[in-house]
């Protein structure tokens, strides 16, 4: 009995560990080509052109006008609904959950990281731009060399929030058949009827990867500081009771 | 002012209370009785166009109230989550088309059941799918059901995709993501009926998985589980079950 329920404990724990990798692959790649579409995206909303400015905001008002789970469904069940889709070249990836999933988190996360990206950009102080067009830099060269590296900077503590979001929202990814964190744990529910015990070792588990996350996204504040702005967190030091 | 919040307060307590006083109208049948189903089952339970939950359990459970004279009170609830939502109070019983088995009983108690089922694969029409030969095959199932139960120990090199509803695999399979679905006979009759269902067909051997369909309750609702029990014996002698039974099936699946 003992030896039995030992046995369950270490497949039921390999089985979470696997979901739990396949969350930590849907998160990473869609946050990789989300937010490579994000720049273009905030710099089109950011754009003098009208052209350019209202393909953007049309696509940031859908994707974060509608939720998540419809989105998934839409890219999953519903595109699959066409015949043109099922016989056309692009099949082999759509008929995929896995890779519905990575293009339904990607249109959505990139959508808010454009946001936040335009957020960043915004707060860059308008006197360096003006330095920059002071230098006779080019307006793609202000952009490239002043604006952004600093507008990401300052987007980051807004962005690893996106990430956790998108973390989180990968649960999603369980209602088109995939095995990530939570699919397993609401099939061990089903198969054991322990909802409290597994969904609370799911939560652990998403607890430990928002733990990397903001870790990783505080070495990235730190390596990326600008002298003099040094991101200390430490209460006492200058910038700790800045932020108190 | 202090007399409407007075008021307000009085109101909400009476509220709280109203709630959580539990009336019986008979010694251990709750009234009103709430019972959990799904609604993505059909024909056993399903959403109209009105929202309202309609379908064969759903007439069954409506017959047994009036029968034990309690008021119905329907909730409907995912099916994964259907077992727990019971054990959490959420409701009284579940009449949800579910398979009386063993591991459920280790957990919940069962009524009689009240309809019989068997388990069939449902594949294209001439698509050569056998179910003798599973390896390399993709099986829709739903979640949480004996079908899966059964694939997971018996599929082999087949990849078994889990559904949180039926009708999602029904959707998977006419998208041809599915070789076949693995699923209660009954609902996949009703489905080859549909125009989605048209090109396929029920393909090998009837499944007997478990014990019949039938009403979980918690354990300790012993003398609910006899109610239900007598009513429902009550329904099958007078002919109520067998008209019920005749609004779903041209034949009796008693």
């Amino acid at each position: 009995m003992m030896a039995a329920l030992h046995g369950m404990a270490a497949e039921s724990t390999a089985q979470l560990l696997a979901g739990a990798w396949l969350t930590m692959q849907l998160t990473a790649l869609a946050m990789l080509v989300g937010t490579t579409l994000a720049f273009p995206l905030a710099l089109m909303r950011t754009s003098r052109h009208g052209w350019l400015r209202a393909p953007a905001y049309g696509y940031v008002f859908f994707f974060r006008g509608t939720p998540l789970l419809v989105q998934i469904f839409l890219v999953y069940y519903g595109l699959a609904q066409f015949e043109a889709i099922r016989d056309g070249f692009l099949w082999p990836v759509l008929g995929e959950a896995y890779w519905c999933a990575i293009i339904a988190f990607s249109l959505n996360t990139a959508a808010y990281t454009a946001e936040i990206l335009r957020g960043g950009m915004l707060a860059v102080p308008l006197g360096e731009r003006e330095a920059a067009r002071a230098l006779g830099f080019s307006r793609w060269q202000e952009i490239r060399l002043i604006v952004l590296p600093r507008a990401v900077r300052q987007a980051l503590p807004a962005y690893g929030n996106e990430v956790i979001l998108m973390l989180k929202g990968s649960a999603l990814a369980s209602t088109i058949t995939l095995l990530e964190l939570t699919g397993v744990a609401r099939t061990l529910i089903a198969r054991t009827y322990l909802a409290v015990e597994f969904f609370a070792l799911a939560g652990l588990i998403y607890l430990l990867l928002t733990l990397l996350i903001v870790r990783g996204v505080r070495l990235l504040e730190r390596r990326w500081a600008l002298p003099g702005q040094a991101i200390e967190t430490v209460p006492g030091t200058r910038h700790g009771d800045l932020l108190a | 002012m202090k007399g409407l919040i007075a008021f307000l307060m009085a109101a909400f307590i009476a509220g709280l209370l109203s709630t959580a006083r539990v009336a019986y109208a008979e010694p251990g049948v709750p009234n009103p009785l709430r019972i959990g189903s799904e609604g993505y089952y059909p024909p056993f339970n399903f959403v109209d166009q009105s929202g309202q939950l309609k379908g064969f359990d759903i007439d069954i459970a409506m017959a047994l109230c009036e029968r034990l004279k309690v008021e119905c009170k329907l909730v409907a609830q995912d099916w994964d989550g259907i077992i727990p939502a019971l054990l959490a109070g959420k409701y009284d019983a579940i009449v949800a088309s579910m398979s009386i088995t063993d591991e459920r009983k280790k957990v919940v108690s069962f009524t009689d059941k009240y309809y019989s089922n068997k388990v069939r694969f449902v594949a294209a029409k001439g698509g050569g799918f056998d179910p003798g030969k599973l390896d390399g095959k993709t099986i829709g199932t739903q979640r949480a059901t004996i079908a899966a139960n059964w694939l997971a120990k018996n599929a082999g090199g087949a990849k078994v995709k889990l559904y949180d509803k039926q009708t999602d695999a029904y959707l998977d399979l006419a998208a041809r993501r599915l070789d076949a679905i693995f699923a209660d006979g009954l609902v996949l009759h009703e489905w080859l009926k549909t125009k989605a269902g048209a090109g396929f067909e029920m393909v090998g051997d009837a499944y007997e998985l478990d014990e019949g369909i039938g009403i979980a309750v918690r354990k300790e609702d012993n003398v609910l589980r006899q109610r239900l029990n007598a009513a429902l014996a009550a329904m099958l002698a007078d002919g109520t079950y067998a008209a019920i039974n005749a609004r779903y099936f041209p034949f009796s699946i008693y």
